[in-house]
């Protein structure tokens, strides 16, 4: 019974990165908008978050709170930049999302070295990020089916003309829910340098914000299965660690199966005919004079 | 506000020009992360130019780099022809690495046919890894880019796995890798460099195949039909699900060529996955990209790219910097280039 909580207690710690993550693609996506920059983001959040936490390297020269707020903004900037070259250029949004996760882990890389190796002072309590993820997926999936605004955000991803018609700017909304999704992923990264390893090594976002981007499509779009769905994935990474070394099965296995399991999950997503629920303009640009 | 006007006939001119304007741009944002990295742009992009493009030992290297970019880079024209946007070249390449490892280190095949039998073995390897990502987007919907993506981790730990493991070589200490390959199992280089020609041949061999194919056969014509307007070739008969499986073997496979030109021209072995690629499968994209989905001018895309790889190096090494700076120069350069695309159709106007 103790063990069944402390895996269900540490799958929640796993979880909440990609809870967050998940959450603001869900929104972005939920407005028509694909960004695969997450992992990018998550980068430059993790680096942003570290940087202002850290100040200069004394305990207390810096603050954890103002860091948790630079990491959203360095992503919600970083997200503006796919927005206004996806919606604004109208380019495609899955080749200029790679773009910004090469981008974010270059910069975060490139600018990070001078942190690399040292430890963070007072790091904050992880249950207030786990919890108001929680909350804030229950506060999502309400907004979204049960309010005007979320009601707006829908059609715009579901048919932007009509949209249009209806006298929505549909593509501010659109700017607006890839800043949002932008913050989330840099909240996500604050989570990994100052929560869950307070530290910044570079590559520490390790491929989270990807399978942050696959829960979306996993979870069918819907805030509330997108806690199921970060639990689950959060007790397959504690699995990898409390069974590495305890079978015969080497440790590389383990080491691939989160990424094993996004393929399966993918593919189970495509066998329940899933893939239908995507927002029907998804991935898109709205172009006006193409009415 | 600003505005889009489309341009009836742009011409090759502004494809040129918007391009070249799209490059530069995308190198002056790359000097802004160098100086906000503390590092002087000038002095590196100058560093840069030094360590590739002034001598013969410099355009060594950058050949050296450009050999696989240009492999994987036609190949990935096709894949982007057929609107298959396959990420997963890195994973490809690793598995025909492996492929050829395998074959040089336990086969007892006759010296004359090992080398023939890598690269073809090292080619089906890549090729069956693209298949499971297109065979998984045909029947189950599954988006390739992260499915592709996924498979390039999995590579990752399989390589590790077996150097680490059943092929750890006997004399390891630190570092993991296999045993060296016999002697014929070794490309033979351009003098002075380390750049296995008969891989570089291969390249151009099929950088003048894979034009003539998607321009001039039945076969090309249908992939390009699938890619466009995958409705009307459903209507038209052709069978969209075997031309992307084809497609993926053909994609897959020359990344797979790329794998074998590594280790087996440059490494002798098999060795840590970011030893064997450094981010060549992503730099690859750029190379098909610029290319404009043709696999002939990936003949000039390749070395472009391969002096910002080989560049990467130089800054390494003389600066310092860690390795990340290739993906800055990657991330920029393709961020450019896509946002660039609307002023090649559109000119811009001011005003409602």
């Amino acid at each position: 019974m103790d063990e069944l909580i402390s895996a269900l207690l540490r799958a929640l710690a796993f979880g909440t990165p990609l809870l967050l993550a998940s959450l603001g693609a869900v929104i972005n996506e939920r407005a028509g908008v694909v960004n695969l920059g997450v992992e990018g983001m998550m980068a430059l959040g993790a680096l942003a978050g570290f940087a202002v936490a850290y100040g200069d390297g004394s305990p207390g020269s810096g603050s954890v709170w103002l860091g948790i707020l630079a990491a959203m903004a360095a992503g919600g900037l970083a997200a503006l930049l796919h927005a206004f070259v996806t919606i604004t250029l109208r380019a495609n949004q899955f080749v200029s999302g790679l773009s910004l996760s090469l981008l974010g882990l270059g910069v975060a890389g490139l600018l990070g070295k001078k942190y690399e190796g040292f430890p963070l002072f007072g790091q904050p309590n992880q249950w207030p990020f786990t919890i108001g993820a929680i909350v804030l997926a229950l506060l999502l999936a309400f907004w979204l089916t049960s309010t005007r605004a979320g009601l707006t955000l829908r059609s715009v991803g579901e048919n932007p003309a009509a949209a249009d018609v209806l006298g929505l700017n549909v593509n501010l909304i659109r700017y607006g829910a890839v800043a949002f999704g932008g913050a989330m992923a840099g909240l996500a990264g604050a989570y990994l340098s100052l929560v869950y390893r307070p530290s910044w090594t570079d590559g520490m976002t390790a491929g989270l914000g990807w399978i942050a981007v696959a829960l979306v499509i996993f979870v069918g779009w819907n805030p509330l299965r997108a806690i199921f769905g970060s639990v689950f994935f959060g007790l397959l990474y504690y699995l990898q660690f409390r069974l590495q070394g305890k079978t015969f099965i080497p440790t590389e296995f383990f080491g691939a199966m989160p990424y094993l399991l996004v393929i399966v999950v993918l593919a189970f997503a495509g066998l329940r005919g899933q893939q239908g629920a995507a927002p029907e303009a998804l991935g898109r640009p709205y172009n006006r004079g193409e009415r | 506000m600003i505005r889009f006007v489309p341009i009836a006939d742009p011409g090759r001119g502004r494809v040129v020009w918007v391009t070249l304007a799209a490059l530069i741009f995308a190198l002056v944002v790359a000097g802004l992360v160098f100086w906000a990295a503390g590092t002087n742009p000038f002095e590196a992009y100058a560093t840069m130019l030094q360590g590739t493009v002034v001598d013969w030992s410099g355009w060594s290297e950058v050949l050296r780099r450009g050999t696989p970019l240009l492999l994987i880079g036609i190949g990935l024209t096709l894949a982007f022809r057929a609107q298959f946007f396959n990420i997963g070249a890195e994973g490809q390449l690793l598995l025909g690495a492996v492929a050829a490892g395998g074959l040089a280190l336990f086969t007892p095949l006759p010296p004359l046919l090992m080398l023939p039998l890598m690269f073809i073995g090292g080619a089906l390897a890549g090729g069956l890894w693209a298949l499971i990502a297109a065979v998984l987007k045909t029947r189950l919907k599954v988006n390739e880019i992260l499915s592709t993506l996924m498979l390039n981790y999995v590579a990752t730990y399989l390589l590790i796995y077996l150097i680490n493991g059943p092929w750890k070589g006997k004399n390891v200490r630190g570092f993991i890798y296999s045993d060296d390959f016999p002697a014929f199992a070794q490309l033979p280089t351009l003098p002075g460099t380390q750049v296995g020609w008969p891989t570089l041949l291969l390249g151009v061999l099929l950088a003048v195949g894979l034009q003539w194919f998607l321009g001039r056969s039945t076969g090309g014509y249908e992939l390009r039909v699938v890619g466009e307007n995958p409705e009307a070739a459903r209507y038209a008969g052709i069978s969209v699900s075997s031309v992307l499986f084809r497609m993926a073997m053909v994609t897959g496979g020359a990344a797979g060529l790329a794998g074998v030109g590594e280790v087996a021209g440059i490494h002798h072995k098999l060795l840590e996955p970011s030893q064997i690629s450094s981010g060549y499968g992503f730099t690859a994209v750029i190379v098909a990209w610029l290319a404009r989905g043709n696999p002939l001018l990936c003949l000039v895309t390749a070395p472009l790219m391969g002096i910002i790889l080989a560049g990467g190096d130089v800054l390494k090494i003389n600066l310092n910097l860690p390795f990340r700076i290739t993906d800055v120069f990657s991330g920029v350069i393709l961020m450019s280039l896509i946002a660039s695309e609307i002023f090649v159709k559109n000119k811009v106007k001011w005003g409602q």
